[in-house]
This record gives C-alpha cells, sequence and structure tokens, in this order.
C-alpha cells in the first residue's frame, strides 16, 4: 500500500502542474480560464485569488458542473500548497472527463509569494453564518443579498399595525439599521394587531417598546429611534441617508409629507393602508415608478378617509400587510426579483380575494414629472384644499 | 351588465354589497346607473358640476380609466370597474 505522500507524488506525475505565474498571466489576459479554489470555506474567506471560484475539493463532485459545465474548459485548480488541487485535478481529469484541468504548483502560498494579489472578502461571522443560513441557501440570496441586508438602513414611519411585523421581519431578516419614528406609546388596544409591543410594556414608548422585541429576535440589528412626529421641519433630516422607506403612516397630510421628501431625495418608499378586512400595497420608487401622487392626486374628504382608530381593523390584516411590505423591502435591498413598483395589489381578506391594479407614471404630476433640486421646501406634503381638508379631519 | 367593485368606504351607500351589477355603455353611463340606484353614492362619486371627484380613481378591470378614455371608456358585459378612493389607515 502506497503511503499518503507516494500517491500525492504519483498523481502529480498524471496531472499536469502550472506555476503561479503562468495562472497570473492566465488570470490578466481575459483567456476564460476557469480558476477554481478547491480548499476549505474558512480558508477562501480568509483571502483567495481573484476572480476564483470556490468548490470545496468535498464537494468537488457534486458541485464542479455548477461552475463549469462544460468539459472542454480550460480549468486551473488550486489549495493552500498544491497537493489537495492536485488530487482534485486527478479526479476532474480520471473520473469526471475533464480535458484541460491543471493545478497550480505550491498553491496560493507560492502565489502570495511571488507577490501577486489576493482577494480578501467580506463574510459573515460564525454566528452569522449560522443565523441566515437559510437565506444564504437561496440563490436569490445567498451570502451576497445577506451581505446587503446587513448593510442596508430601512425606516419604518410607525410601530404600529403595519410597522410591528415589519420591525420584527426585518430585524429576523438581519437589516443592520432599522430607523423607527413613532411619538405614541403602548396602549392596550394597540395589542389586537401590534405584535412588536406587550403586555408588560403598556404605557412605553413604542419606539423603546419596539426596540426591545426588536433585540430580543437580533440584537446584531442597530436600532435608530425618533420618537417624534414626522413633519415639514423634521423629515428630510430623518429620511436622510436610509436606503427603504416603509410608510405605515395613519394619515393623509403626513403620506404626501413622505411622497414629497422621498422624490427629493430618490428613496423608495414600501407603502401600505389597511382598513376594516381591506388592504392596499405598492412600491413608490422616485422616478423610475409611479409616486404616490400619481396615484392619488389629491385625498378624499375626511369622511371619506376614516382612519382605523374610528373604524375599526382586522387584528391580522396589518399583519399580513406589514408583512408584504416587508418582503418588496428585501426585494429592493437584494435586488431579487420584481418589486410592486407600477402596480398596486389590493387585498380583501374577507372573501380572500387579490386584485391587481396598474398605476403609471404621471407626466403632469405636480411632484415627479420634475427634477428633485426643484422641489420646495414649501410645497412639500401640500395639496389642493389641504387647509379645508386638515380642519375637517380636526 | 357589468360588474362595479364597491370600497369599503362607499359600502354603506349601496346597502353594504361589495359588488354592485349594472349597466352602461361606457364608464361614465355605468357609475352613473350606481348613483341613479343608490343615491348616498352619487356626491362621492361626482362633484357638483359632474365631473368624477379627483379623489376618486376608476379603473375598467387592471387600468386606470384616465390612461383610456375617462369616462368615456366603453364597457362590455365581462369587464369589471374598480372603484379606488385612496386610503391611510396604518394600523396605529
Amino acid at each position: 500500500m502506497a503511503s499518503g505522500a507516494e500517491l500525492i507524488r504519483k498523481v502529480k506525475e498524471q496531472i499536469e502542474e502550472v506555476d503561479p505565474k503562468d495562472v497570473h498571466d492566465l488570470s490578466q489576459n481575459g483567456s476564460g480560464a476557469v480558476i477554481v479554489d478547491v480548499r476549505e470555506q474558512h480558508e477562501f474567506e480568509e483571502a483567495h485569488v481573484p476572480g476564483a471560484v470556490h468548490v470545496p475539493r468535498g464537494h468537488l463532485e457534486s458541485r464542479i458542473e455548477g461552475e463549469v459545465g462544460d468539459r472542454s474548459k480550460r480549468v486551473i485548480l488550486y489549495c493552500a500548497s498544491g497537493n489537495r488541487s492536485a488530487l482534485a485535478a486527478h479526479t476532474m481529469q480520471e473520473l469526471l472527463g475533464y480535458e484541460d484541468v491543471a493545478s497550480m504548483r505550491g498553491g496560493i502560498t507560492l502565489w502570495k509569494d511571488r507577490g501577486y494579489d489576493v482577494e480578501v472578502p467580506r463574510a459573515l461571522t460564525p454566528e452569522q453564518r449560522e443565523r441566515y443560513s437559510r437565506h444564504v441557501l437561496i440563490p436569490e440570496i445567498g451570502l451576497e443579498g445577506q451581505l446587503k441586508l446587513l448593510d442596508a438602513k430601512v425606516l419604518l414611519l410607525g410601530a404600529g399595525g403595519l410597522g410591528s411585523p415589519a420591525a420584527l421581519y426585518l430585524a429576523a431578516a438581519g437589516v443592520g439599521t432599522l430607523g423607527i419614528v413613532d411619538n405614541d406609546v403602548v396602549d392596550l388596544s394597540n395589542l389586537q394587531r401590534q405584535v412588536a409591543h406587550s403586555n408588560d410594556r403598556i404605557g412605553v414608548p413604542k419606539v423603546d417598546s419596539a426596540e426591545i422585541a426588536i433585540h430580543e429576535i437580533n440584537p446584531d440589528v442597530k436600532v435608530e429611534k425618533y420618537p417624534v412626529r414626522l413633519g415639514a421641519d423634521n423629515i428630510m433630516e430623518i429620511i436622510e441617508g436610509y436606503d427603504v422607506i416603509v410608510d405605515g403612516l395613519d394619515n393623509f397630510p403626513t403620506r404626501y409629507l413622505l411622497n414629497d421628501a422621498s422624490v427629493r431625495t430618490q428613496t423608495p418608499v414600501v407603502s401600505a393602508s389597511i382598513l376594516g378586512f381591506e388592504g392596499q400595497l405598492s412600491v413608490f420608487h422616485p422616478y423610475e415608478g409611479p409616486c404616490y401622487r400619481c396615484l392619488y392626486p389629491t385625498p378624499p374628504p375626511a369622511e371619506l378617509a376614516p382612519s382605523c382608530g374610528a373604524a375599526g381593523v382586522l387584528g391580522v390584516l396589518p399583519g399580513v400587510m406589514g408583512l408584504l411590505q416587508s418582503v418588496e423591502v428585501i426585494k429592493l435591498v437584494t435586488g431579487a426579483g420584481d418589486t410592486m413598483a407600477g402596480r398596486l395589489l389590493l387585498y380583501d381578506a374577507l372573501g380572500t380575494t387579490f386584485t391587481e391594479l396598474k398605476v403609471r407614471r404621471d407626466p403632469d404630476c405636480p411632484i415627479c414629472s420634475r427634477e428633485p433640486d426643484e422641489i420646495s421646501d414649501e410645497e412639500m406634503g401640500v395639496f389642493p384644499d389641504y387647509e379645508a381638508f386638515c380642519a375637517g379631519a380636526g | 351588465m357589468s360588474t362595479i367593485k364597491i370600497p369599503p368606504v362607499l359600502r354603506g351607500s349601496v346597502g353594504g354589497a361589495k359588488e354592485v351589477e349594472v349597466s352602461g355603455a361606457d364608464v361614465g353611463e355605468v357609475l352613473r346607473a350606481l348613483a341613479a340606484e343608490h343615491p348616498a353614492t352619487e356626491s362621492q362619486l361626482f362633484s357638483e358640476d359632474g365631473e368624477l371627484n379627483r379623489y376618486v380613481n376608476v379603473y375598467l378591470n387592471d387600468e386606470d380609466v384616465r390612461v383610456l378614455d375617462g369616462l368615456g371608456t366603453s364597457v362590455s358585459e365581462s369587464d369589471t370597474v374598480v372603484i379606488l378612493p385612496a386610503m391611510a389607515g396604518g394600523g396605529r
């Protein structure tokens, strides 16, 4: 029986070995050769050859076809010192039918000794890898998407019926920073639907209560609290720097104000509203789709715009709508899928019907038909009959 | 007969129905037939000069009638007209 060292020596005689210099030349001249790192995950994450794909040797047989489907393609394998890659090259050549495989002599150690650059990828900590493993496993999110979520700043307007489920699930999903704007305190009548709060936090400011709930799920999330009422005087300052805004506002004047401010900052807004058993959902992505004013040029009079407080709402409904909003946020951040921009979803919980309507950009929209810097502070949130509306709303 | 989907805020004006069947050759006729049958909806749909209120969006199937022919958009028997007022509730 041959020793391990003898086996490796024999294998190396049967395969082609190339010098790091040749691999470096290949990688510079765009030859189309595929460079494969066959080391373990943690080794790859420390540093790897720029542009290399990662297929650990233990998964070579099951995964290499996913990375290199064409068996006639030039493939260069490397590991730390050139032994594992030699064995892997032998397997690909003899057992998997790859026609043009080579192993890089001396591995990444010799590559570095020669002074060639390495790529140090950003990685998840072991704890994060475990926590977000089910995200990383789906190709549409993957490691890249998870890193985008961790870098994302999402602003929740309201920690009420819509904001509660959004806060909990976006925290669980690993959104790095969650801002919460709410000047209310937790009331017993909120607990029928506002699941970020709890019985023992009645009387506590909602921003503080939501922060506790968020950190119970995911202590890594940074929470920025704004215990204020959103107004023309503070909105630009608050929304600046956020990647996505989740609109769970309960009144029209602030929704128009938000629209105009978000067009100025070009921040996408995931908007939902609820009443009784029905919900509406859309994404207003400034300049890529319609804005809120394109859909609703003017709000209805106060008597036709009852609030949930006055009219009642099925407690589960904001849960459904707030989670649909959260899905849109994840898609906006990661770039996966198609968002609801340009579409409006109507959900009727009683009949379990979903109706989808088209929403078009209005070429004459008073706000988004203009450049962001043309919109002034004075006109933000103003709409026809604004004063009468607000007087009627009391 | 075409189907009109009635939003929650207008249901009180039509006896609680979610959908109402009415006849009409275009969107304007259909909405006027609704207003004739359920007079309480008239002032909510139309302004005093007979125009559709600006805060009411009307869709023929999934398309906003503003990008079609407005109230003059033809309606066939199998079409659904959706009346959509803005909602602002956030579950506060």
